[in-house]
């Protein structure tokens, strides 16, 4: 496993700790291990490079203010000029054109066509009318692939026919568009290398005929080094106006977020978080340097909460909670908005790293399934047994246990934390404000 | 390697297409050009000024590993090799410590087992699995070309079912290659596709089965417990099934990929690497902490987009290509 950014940084910073000045040797000491968390991010060499320099000036000069201790004057350093090349603020689309045109390009398998998809379902949910083109034509059914992804979100795509040029295609397009009145074009392009030249002439056609307000260059979150070279050399070919980042919702550390800001010089407007047309999100510089920097996401995960739990029945849930009237039924529903929020790992990557939350590493340590199992535990259950657990006797334990496919030994363990909870909530009664539900949904990982 | 029922067979494909060796080459080279001249210049005056191996040498070996994305911990093990087989006899020229560093990048690949000949069964099953968009059903069409070339009959099993266009994709393939495709709707349980495969596989007494699984990253659990349960229906269908899952790793991964190669193995146990994209400007070095850490080899590389770019894995050409031999000549 590699240290997290934040691991490392923490540890030289542990080391610094006491003392009242920076020193040559100390500065030295935080660059080796800031160089080599950066790589062990991703990052490329060349970016390792100009950020560290770029930190060293800063750090070298850097009066440390009274208040803060070497350690936290360096953690300051490099966050803000983290986020400063990370892109100061969220970057917008620019889609004043009629109608306003959006280019997608980049590698193959960087995600081009999924992303095309989700932009345009976003773009609908904010009052526009997409018109979506299929100028994939290398690879198989590419464009089988927007069209169906078309049909999903409801949105339409304009598809080749029998032409085999894409930049007619994209021309066609835009035609198509403006006779149907579409506001919004998004151009889905082939993937291709940035050094194949006869490619990337193909793209510059496509583009030059579509005149798009904003190119923007897909780029995988997984990569590595070559981020660079790719990154520059779409950059040099085209009018790149912006980033989107895919596969963010892996545990790749991200750096080859920093690796194509750095070489483009362009911001990333939106990120990929999932596999679904609705995970798709805007970006946000500040919690990517924080995720970078092991400080966790944790203003995403409570926006994830925020939306997901309405809040009527949480103000219901907060009333039994006080009158110590919290049934299984009351659990399952909390359950239930659970899993609304998503997979729990990915929410578990939005915590910060470190600390109490390392032993939360890895998907091992979250079992899904005991969420599943759980909610069926309490489905298999009479309303009044629901409501009332303790006449759950011998046999009907057995029968619930039948009924959701597990076990009465698990049956048994479900009630007790339940009952361990009420206990809980009962003596919190006046001063809960929020319920721990981790215990009693992760039996086989965090509660045991 | 493995597709490959004997030595022999593999001999005859060399013989037979040395037009894919040069491939290979040519098409790696391309994207080499560009990146380590400047370090292999560097290199050259160090050595030059320092008539003999100093450490700024060795920074610039290491970093010739980082930017190919090796990561820090496999390029600091192989510097420190380099640095205490040279420490002996000083005064190495550039040359010199490059061949020491290539053999050393030899021995990390060597110290994975080495394919054997592809186990003598009636139906070869092999599973592609892989994180979205590193190559799987390109590499399927393309693994399914080699075994038609090589004479032995081939069905492929569209168990892909979660992505939009994947069966349309492999559907288009197996017309071109002219090999018959099991597929269900959109949608429909991937087991399923593979069991109804299997069955024809056996009914229609095909010798190699290809089954193209959805991208998944390898940190979504239910997702790789599907493989898990896929495998399983293999095993149950046919004794010894998937004999093959090959890990399609696209190479331009950086240090994630090693943590994919883990998980992969673990969850789906994958057996061999295939490394994609290899045309690009990436180096895909990824692939030398798979085989330290995890011993897993890498069978095929993939270097272009139609049927026949997809070669055997060669060391030796990969170490020199890894470092920008081929510029230095």
């Amino acid at each position: 496993m590699f240290e997290s950014l934040g691991d490392r940084i923490q540890g030289v910073f542990k080391e610094l700790r006491g003392e009242g000045h920076l020193t040559d040797f100390h500065i030295e000491t935080a660059f080796r291990e800031i160089r080599l968390s950066l790589l062990e991010a991703d990052v490329a060499l060349p970016v390792v490079k100009q950020f560290t320099e770029k930190i060293r000036e800063k750090a070298v000069g850097a009066k440390v203010a009274q208040q803060l201790s070497p350690a936290q004057e360096i953690t300051r350093i490099v966050r803000d000029e983290l986020r400063a090349l990370l892109g100061g603020e969220n970057a917008t689309l620019d889609l004043q054109g009629k109608p306003a045109v959006i280019a997608l390009v980049g590698l193959q398998g960087s995600g081009k066509t999924t992303s095309a998809a989700k932009l345009a379902r976003l773009l609908k949910t904010r009052g526009r009318y997409p018109l979506v083109v299929a100028a994939d034509l290398a690879r198989p059914a590419a464009v089988q692939q927007l069209v169906t992804l078309g049909r999903q979100i409801g949105v339409p795509v304009f598809e080749p026919g029998k032409r085999t040029d894409p930049v007619e295609v994209a021309r066609e397009g835009l035609r198509e568009a403006r006779q149907t009145g579409r506001d919004t074009l998004i151009v889905d392009t082939a993937g291709r290398l940035h050094i194949d030249e006869e490619l990337m002439a193909q793209v510059r056609a496509i583009t030059a005929a579509v005149e798009p307000q904003e190119v923007l260059f897909v780029a995988d979150a997984m990569t590595g080094q070559d981020a660079v070279k790719s990154a520059a050399g779409f950059a040099a070919a085209l009018p790149l106006t912006g980033i989107v980042l895919t596969k963010t919702d892996g545990d790749a550390r991200g750096g080859a977020a920093l690796s194509v800001v750095a070489t483009t010089g362009k911001p990333i407007k939106f990120v990929g978080v999932g596999e679904k047309p609705e995970d798709f999100e805007a970006f946000h510089p500040d919690r990517m340097a924080s995720r970078i920097l092991g400080l966790g996401d944790v203003m995403t995960l409570i926006e994830k909460v925020e939306a997901t739990v309405d809040a009527d029945s949480a103000r219901k849930l907060a009333a039994k909670t006080a009158t110590g009237e919290f049934t299984l039924e009351d659990l399952k529903e909390q359950l239930a908005s659970m899993k609304k929020m998503g997979p729990l790992e990915s929410l578990i990557d939005l915590l910060p790293k470190g600390g109490a939350m390392k032993a939360l590493k890895g998907p091992q340590s979250v079992d899904e399934r005991a969420l599943v199992r759980t909610t069926a535990m309490i489905d298999s259950m009479t309303p009044d047994e629901r409501r009332h657990p303790q006449i759950l006797n011998g046999s009907r334990k057995k029968r619930v246990a039948a009924g959701s496919g597990t076990s009465v030994a698990e049956i048994n363990r479900l009630l007790k934390q339940y009952q361990q909870m009420r206990r809980l909530m009962r003596t919190a009664r006046k001063g809960v404000r929020g319920l721990d539900l981790s215990r009693l949904v992760l039996p086989g990982g965090r509660g045991s | 390697m493995r597709y490959l029922a004997s030595s022999e067979m593999a001999e005859d494909r060399k013989d037979a297409a040395p037009g894919a060796r040069t491939g290979f080459f040519a098409k790696v080279k391309r994207g080499l050009f560009m990146t380590h001249t400047e370090i292999l210049e560097k290199l050259g005056t160090a050595v030059k000024e320092s008539l003999g191996i100093d450490e700024s040498v060795l920074a610039s070996l290491e970093e010739a590993l980082l930017s190919a994305d090796v990561g820090a911990d496999t390029a600091d093990a192989l510097t420190r090799s380099v640095r205490s087989r040279a420490g002996a006899s000083r005064r190495q020229d550039v040359e010199a410590l490059k061949e020491l560093l290539l053999e050393e990048i030899e021995k990390v690949i060597a110290s994975a087992p080495r394919p054997g000949p592809r186990a003598d069964v009636p139906l070869f099953v092999t599973f592609l699995v892989g994180v979205n968009g590193s190559g799987k059903t390109t590499t399927t069409a393309k693994l399914a070309a080699r075994e038609k070339a090589a004479g032995r009959a081939v069905l492929l099993a569209a168990a892909d079912t979660f992505r939009a266009g994947a069966i349309e994709q492999l559907q288009t393939w197996a017309d071109r290659l002219g090999v018959p495709l099991v597929r269900h709707r959109e949608g429909a349980d991937p087991s399923a596709v593979l069991f109804d495969a299997l069955s024809a596989a056996k009914a229609r007494g095909v010798a190699t089965l290809f089954v193209d699984t959805a991208g998944r990253l390898h940190t979504k659990k239910n997702l790789m417990e599907e493989l898990a349960k896929m495998r399983r229906i293999a095993a149950r269908e046919v004794p010894g099934a998937p004999h093959e899952t090959l890990l399609v790793l696209d190479a331009t991964t950086g240090i994630n990929g090693l943590e994919q190669a883990r998980r992969f193995v673990e969850a789906a146990g994958a057996t061999g690497v295939v490394l994609t994209k290899l045309d690009g400007s990436a180096r895909g070095g990824i692939v030398l902490a798979i085989y330290r850490e995890l011993k897993l080899p890498v069978l095929y590389v993939g270097v272009g987009e139609s049927a026949d770019d997809l070669v055997p894995f060669e060391p030796s050409e990969y170490a020199k290509a890894l470092l920008g031999d081929d510029v230095a000549h």
